[in-house]
């Protein structure tokens, strides 16, 4: 994407800084969806942030890759209001933000996807879809009443999944538990893309799926990011990672150990950066 | 409904996904989409086996016995549907019915407070006894069951304790406390107030339960609570928010009782509990949360109380009577096991 700064491009001295966290070329914050400075999140004598920087460009797509303790589930809770940091400061379009919980995240728009399948099996995909922000029915029968514009909601649900490609659902009304776990993803995929006006977190949305289904997910991303929402997809599974970043952060002991993209480096470089087997080489 | 990308070819599995339903699975759709269907099949199977059995089961009388002799468990099983629908249980349905009831009676009858000061008093303690239940599943993440059993031993012996163990007798008990003893005719049906009171209660919280997005946070909270948390629900405020809509539930419910007994008895209704979850189960709410309403649980209540009184102008013994309707919530709640294996 535009003025990425890809670690390719690093001089010699640069690698130096490489293994233990600061990605080299730092964005102006005001260029950026998000940028993160020198976050640090301890758990008592455990370090979860070592001073991590992230920059999320607009209508890129962002993986963060990293072996299980390396901070990537620390990293995007920092992010997204679900874990305060001890300090460091994040940006939004140029603004400090400071988020105290999900929530607060969520007004300012970003979305996240959990691996867990976050839907109620029971209620039906408009109900999920809309679900802790349904929408009202106007004049008296909303306000006094209170009663749900069920009509409206079920019509744009359907429109936000035919507008992300997501046709072989057609019923708005079926339970979500008669759904297969892809579908069941991808309507929370479709949730996130549709009330997401920053960015949409996706953590580990594949973890629980399938061949088939991982790709409909994989499909999805695309399709977010050509509405041109941009995305931090968080994966350990790198053919996936690979097959629709835009570029790659490598978090290693709380630390960045760098960035890269999938025309610089390999899977198996990146695995080898992620272990430590090796820092991180002129591409 | 099967998961195909256009044009590429279908795999064998997903031809067989496509297959026609056999007349099985769609009977499990349908009960899967309206739970309510199955105890509507059941009343009216009983309505027109018991009829056949003894033809006074169909009399106006009859029906306008029964549905007097249901009101009072219907009530309360409203607010024990809601408490069930959020994967909870409420064992202290009785207790806090009988509390208020009696706390209301002797405000009113030996203390001179104003009769309707008294009601909303007798009802206002109800709806503190479901908060307290409520602070207790959110605050202490003590489970229901254990708190509300906790809460059952608590709330009869502070209403023992403060009636002494004494009925208020009719005599004592100020016109308006009752008022839903009223009776009144409509064609060949006699009516009590109670009754009518109770059916437009019912309407209500169906209404609010399908209708607004609080209905909706109840079932998600009750379908999956993580979920619910991680679309930004507030679980704690939805759960606090249920048990003390059942109290007050069972606090309004308290004036009902009172018109159908006619005194406040500390031994009226001892058996709530089970009798409201039965109605509950068998109405075809899930005891597993999210699944489940207020119109199965009415139907729920007047199955309960139709067997009662078919199978006794049938001439059936007592114990038998018993036996039916444990064999019903045995059968409802493997209905509803099987209704959650329905696929796609």
């Amino acid at each position: 994407m535009t003025n990425t700064p890809l670690t390719s491009d690093l001089s010699p001295e640069e690698q130096g800084t490489v293994g233990l966290g600061n990605p080299p070329v730092l964005a102006d914050p005001t260029e950026t969806v998000l940028s993160a400075r020198n976050l640090i999140k301890t758990f008592g004598r455990v370090v979860g942030l070592d001073g991590v920087n992230v920059d999320l460009f607009p209508g890129e797509v962002l993986s963060v890759i990293g072996d299980n303790g390396a901070g990537k589930s620390t990293l995007i809770k920092a992010l997204t209001g679900a874990l305060i940091p001890d300090s460091g400061q994040v940006f939004l379009d140029g603004r400090e933000v400071n988020f105290k919980t999900p929530q607060d995240a969520r007004s300012a728009g970003i979305e996240t996807v959990y691996q867990t399948l976050a839907v109620a099996p029971a209620l039906d995909i408009a109900a999920n879809m809309f679900l802790g922000r349904e929408r009202r029915r106007s004049g008296p029968l909303g306000s006094v009443l209170r009663m749900l514009d069920m009509k409206g909601m079920k019509e744009d649900a359907g429109k936000s999944m035919a507008n992300l490609g997501i046709a072989t659902v057609q019923n708005m009304s079926q339970a979500v538990e008669t759904l297969s776990g892809g579908q069941r993803q991808a309507v929370a995929v479709a949730r996130a893309a549709t009330f997401a006006t920053k960015f949409v977190v996706l953590d580990e949305p594949t973890a629980a799926l399938g061949v088939k289904e991982t790709g409909q997910v994989l499909n999805l991303i695309q399709q977010i990011k050509a509405k041109g929402l941009p995305v931090i997809l968080i994966s350990h599974n790198m053919p996936n990672v690979f097959e629709v970043s835009d570029r790659i952060h490598i978090a290693r002991l709380g630390g960045c150990a760098g960035i890269i993209t999938p025309k610089s480096h390999t899977p198996t470089e990146a695995v080898a950066i992620m272990t430590g087997a090796t820092t991180l080489q002129k591409g | 409904m099967s998961v195909t990308t256009p044009n590429a070819p279908t795999t064998a599995a997903e031809q067989f996904a496509m297959r026609r339903q056999s007349p099985v699975q769609r009977i499990q759709h349908l009960l899967h989409s309206h739970p309510a269907i199955s105890p509507l099949l059941v009343l009216i199977v009983a309505f027109i086996v018991f009829t056949i059995v003894n033809p006074r089961f169909a009399q106006p009388a009859t029906i306008s016995i029964i549905l007097q002799q249901t009101a009072v468990i219907a009530a309360l099983a409203i607010g024990q549907t809601l408490i069930i629908l959020t994967a909870g249980i409420d064992l202290a349905v009785g207790a806090t019915c009988i509390l208020s009831m009696l706390f209301m009676a002797n405000l009113a009858a030996h203390n001179g407070v104003p009769g309707p000061l008294a009601l909303l008093l007798g009802i206002a303690l109800g709806t503190l006894c479901g908060f307290l239940n409520g602070i207790l599943v959110t605050r202490l993440k003590l489970p229901p069951f254990i708190v509300t059993l906790g809460t059952l031993s608590i709330y009869t012996a502070v209403a023992l304790l403060y009636s002494g163990g004494q009925s208020v007798g009719r005599a004592d008990l100020p016109a308006i406390l009752n008022v839903m003893s009223t009776r009144f005719r409509v064609g060949p049906f006699n009516f009590t107030l109670g009754v009518v009171f109770v059916a437009l209660m019912a309407v209500v919280v169906a209404f609010v339960l399908s209708q607004t997005a609080w209905g909706r946070h109840v079932y998600a909270v009750g379908d999956d609570i993580e979920a619910a948390r991680l679309v930004g629900i507030r679980v704690d405020r939805v759960l606090l928010s249920v048990y003390t809509v059942a109290g007050l539930i069972y606090g309004i419910t308290a004036w009902v009782l009172i018109g159908r007994a006619g005194t406040a008895s500390p031994n009226a209704i001892v058996d709530a509990n089970l009798e409201t979850i039965t109605a509950v189960v068998i109405g075809g709410t899930s005891l597993f949360g999210g699944r489940g309403g207020i119109i199965g649980t009415i139907l729920g209540a007047l199955i309960v109380y139709s067997f009662n009184i078919g199978l006794s102008l049938a001439g059936v013994d007592a114990q038998l009577r018993v036996l039916a309707i444990g064999v019903l919530i045995i059968v409802a709640v493997s209905i509803d096991q099987w209704i959650r294996k329905v696929k796609a």
